[in-house]
């Protein structure tokens, strides 16, 4: 269970973005995660509980959108939306194609959030 | 401060950022020292009893005649890989993660400190046995392969996608008992090639030498290709 790493990771990026953008309170995290990213959902949401818990953003939401594979098919010269991860074949013409566009982010996507009632100084 | 400031306002803020871009940046620093310093990395990942630490006995062996090898090795726990390893001649070094599942580039890193890198051509990372974790993890290495055993079945790669669609080349290991297991190799090739097509197969067998040579071949080929000159 990798998930573990990588929630402190999300934790990581999103307090110092939370700084950077002086948000003072973050309510929701936006993270993409794609079907060909290794990380399972469930997975990353127990483990994102553990790791926020004592930092700024304790409290805050996590929203994972899942990212299905996306493929660029070289005989067809278009993008496909594959229905499942495998097998990497162009849904239309049966091609096998290993240009994967997208499903294999890990991404912190956005931040929602703002000030509180009281500001802090 | 305004009145206005004071009051909630909830706001977005895009960050659109890789959550392993730490990972990521410390794998191409790595990356380009390993360049700098002519060392051909090889990250071998496959699950636990497949055979990686018996084929990188038998690779380092014969290496090491002409050579200079080394190996860092993975596991949750005990120094047994490590040993088997070091009887080679190979400079070894066991990496205990205690419960991680999977080696990080930071790991890596921490480890190379004790040698001197421009005097090793060849440095085999044996990750820890797990198909799942050691795929979101770059360490920096010049090839990845996955590593699946007669023994397991030929639909295996199909379970495991994302770590066969982040390898580069693939590995067959104990190819002598394909037979006695009723082993179906094109139906392991198809499995491999539904998340990776056209991927390059080596088929070995450690204890029969079987296919070890081409292997060896393979990566020196390779190595020769990138040859020692600095990248940017």
């Amino acid at each position: 269970m990798h998930e573990l790493s990588i929630a402190y990771n999300l934790v990581e990026i999103a307090v110092e973005t939370a700084e950077q953008n002086h948000l003072q309170k973050v309510d929701v995290l936006h993270v993409k995660i794609g079907v060909l990213s290794g990380v399972v959902k469930e997975a990353l949401e127990f483990s994102y509980d553990i790791a926020a818990q004592g930092t700024p953003i304790e409290g805050a939401k996590l929203v994972v959108h899942e990212v299905p594979l996306k493929i660029f098919c070289p005989n067809c010269q278009k993008m496909h939306v594959l229905k499942k991860p495998i097998p990497l074949v162009c849904p239309e013409c049966r091609q096998r194609t290993g240009e994967i566009v997208e499903g294999k982010e890990i991404e912190l996507y956005s931040l929602e959030g703002g000030d509180v009632l009281e500001p802090s100084d | 401060m305004y009145l206005s400031q004071a009051i909630k306002q909830p706001r977005i803020v895009k960050i659109r950022e890789n959550v392993l871009k730490k990972n990521d940046m410390l794998a191409r620093e790595l990356r380009k020292r390993f360049q700098e310093n002519g060392v051909y990395v090889v990250n071998l990942v496959s699950s636990p009893g497949s055979g990686k630490t018996t084929l990188l006995t038998e690779v380092l062996t014969r290496l090491s005649n002409k050579y200079k090898t080394a190996a860092l090795v993975g596991d949750l726990a005990t120094e047994n890989d490590a040993e088997r390893l070091e009887k080679s001649g190979a400079l070894v070094h066991q990496i205990t993660t205690g419960t991680v599942c999977h080696l990080e580039a930071q790991m890596i890193e921490a480890s190379l400190k004790q040698w001197n890198l421009a005097e090793i051509d060849f440095l085999f990372i044996e990750n820890v046995g797990n198909l799942v974790c050691p795929s979101s993890y770059d360490l920096g290495e010049n090839i990845r392969a996955v590593l699946f055993s007669t023994t397991e079945g030929e639909d295996k790669p199909e379970k495991y996608p994302t770590i066969v669609n982040s390898a580069d080349v693939a590995i067959i290991t104990k190819i002598d008992l394909a037979d006695a297991v009723e082993f179906d190799k094109e139906r392991f090739y198809e499995s491999i090639y539904k998340s990776r097509p056209e991927m390059k197969i080596f088929e070995v067998s450690a204890k029969k030498d079987e296919g070890i040579d081409e292997w060896i071949d393979f990566l020196i080929k390779e190595k020769n290709l990138l040859g020692g000159q600095s990248i940017n």
